[in-house]
């Protein structure tokens, strides 16, 4: 099952030329692009593990594309995701976010169901990767 | 990045060219009057650069035709004694190389060996790619660079900083350029200790120092710059000036003359606040009179003075 998440989601995978355009646009604006990797996939999982420190000052795209492709060199088996931090005032925050590599295989998720109390029913998701150790989920690095 | 087909170039080759059509739309032309107009002297450095533009815009024009592919190494090295002038032609340089689309975005990061070489293992890589991000898709001008490279002590972070540079500098060629500046002595001992960079280098520049006439030139086009003027006989004293500063040892070209100017600002200054009866005139307020540059510790001590 294809996971998606922020921007873009309900869109194919980005070329490299798209994510060098939307780069741009980020730095254009003054925003600070970072570069996040994961391999769980939970939804709820926000924080994702950090690959460098955030690239402030940048002009052009190509710095992050060398980061991005040295990250995909190491995690290229994992989740990975741009996020653009707008540090002015009133924002602090982040204003993009989109997944730029993902695992070749993508084993979706399984609902878990939990009896409680009378005949309530909790429902949970997670995903077959996570049945695994963390590193070697996704082919095992 | 792209991959160029190479379109039938015979056909391509054939399609004439207006060339002073193109050099008008790419704009470079304004760039280099204002390098003429706005630097004194240096003749060479001037010739240089507009042969170096000219050959990129046969550059550009033979890649639009499909008659070449690659990007032609860009890289240069300004060498030259201090206050020559060289930051200010890096800037001039990448603003020429913007225009014709050699760099995208045509911004300069100046860095010495500090901003490039760390104090621990492992610190020196992530710096010197940090400073490489910040300086893509424009010129990175590295200043005094033959620090970069201390033959003295053998762990030295230095070659770590140069290796990765290297890298770029040969794999990223649509990117980046890279100036390294210096004095010229030290950067021929550093060229030849890293033959790596010698030849990944395609321009050597070399500054002369400025003559008299041109500092005294120099002078004059700071001060119009500022709104301020030397009356004739502070204009003579200062040649005398610029002639005794320049046996001195530290002299450091036009950056010597924009310090000594500073001083004779601040003289002057002080000379109209002494006598606060007088009522000035938007002229006294900008001429500078000899009294203003005699007074500089340059007279006092005579040439061969140090200071």
């Amino acid at each position: 099952m294809r996971m998606t998440q922020g921007c873009f989601s309900y869109l194919p995978d980005l070329t490299d030329e798209q994510i060098t355009k939307q780069i741009q646009y980020a730095l254009s604006k003054g925003w600070a692009v970072n570069i996040e990797f994961t391999d769980d996939p939970h939804p709820r999982n926000t924080y994702w593990e950090m690959w460098g420190v955030p690239m402030f000052d940048l002009q052009d795209a190509a710095g992050v594309m060398m980061e991005l492709n040295e990250c995909r060199k190491v995690y290229g088996d994992r989740y990975i995701r741009l996020s653009a931090f707008d540090s002015s005032h009133g924002w602090e925050s982040l204003r993009l976010s989109f997944i730029v590599n993902r695992p070749k295989d993508e084993p979706g998720f399984r609902l878990g169901r939990q009896e409680i109390g009378g005949r309530s029913i909790r429902y949970t998701t997670a995903s077959y990767a996570v049945d695994r150790p963390e590193g070697d989920r996704y082919g095992g690095s | 990045m792209t991959e160029q087909v190479a379109p039938d170039t015979v056909t391509a080759a054939e399609a004439a060219v207006d060339l002073r059509k193109e050099f008008a739309e790419v704009g470079i032309g304004e760039v280099l009057d204002q390098l003429d107009r706005e630097l004194i002297g240096l003749k060479p450095v001037k010739t240089r650069i507009r042969e170096i533009a000219s050959l990129l815009l046969i550059e550009r024009l033979r890649k639009r035709m499909g008659l070449t592919t690659e990007t032609p190494t860009l890289h240069m090295s300004f060498t030259g004694n201090p206050g020559t002038g060289k930051t200010t032609v890096a800037l001039r340089m990448a603003s020429i190389l913007h225009k014709l689309g050699f760099v995208r975005r045509g911004h300069v990061v100046s860095v010495t060996r500090d901003e490039l070489v760390g104090q621990y293992i492992g610190h020196t890589a992530p710096k010197t790619k940090e400073v490489l991000k910040k300086a893509m898709g424009g010129v990175l001008f590295i200043d005094e660079a033959y620090y970069l490279y201390r033959p003295e002590n053998e762990r030295d972070y230095g070659q770590e900083a140069i290796e990765i540079l290297l890298q770029v500098m040969e794999n990223q060629r649509d990117d980046l350029v890279v100036i390294l500046a210096g004095y010229g002595d030290r950067m021929d001992r550093f060229f030849q200790s890293n033959p790596g960079f010698r030849s990944r280098i395609a321009h050597h520049i070399d500054f002369p120092d400025y003559n008299d006439d041109e500092l005294l030139a120099i002078a004059e086009l700071m001060l119009h710059d500022m709104n301020y003027k030397f009356d004739a006989a502070a204009r003579s004293a200062f040649e005398r000036y610029i002639a005794i500063r320049k046996a001195q040892p530290l002299f450091s070209n036009a950056r010597s003359v924009r310090n000594a100017l500073d001083r004779i600002r601040l003289r002057q200054a002080n000379r109209l606040v002494s006598d606060l009866d007088r009522v000035l005139s938007a002229d006294d307020i900008m001429t500078l009179d000899a009294a203003d540059v005699l007074a500089s510790r340059v007279f006092e001590k005579g040439p061969g003075g140090a200071g």
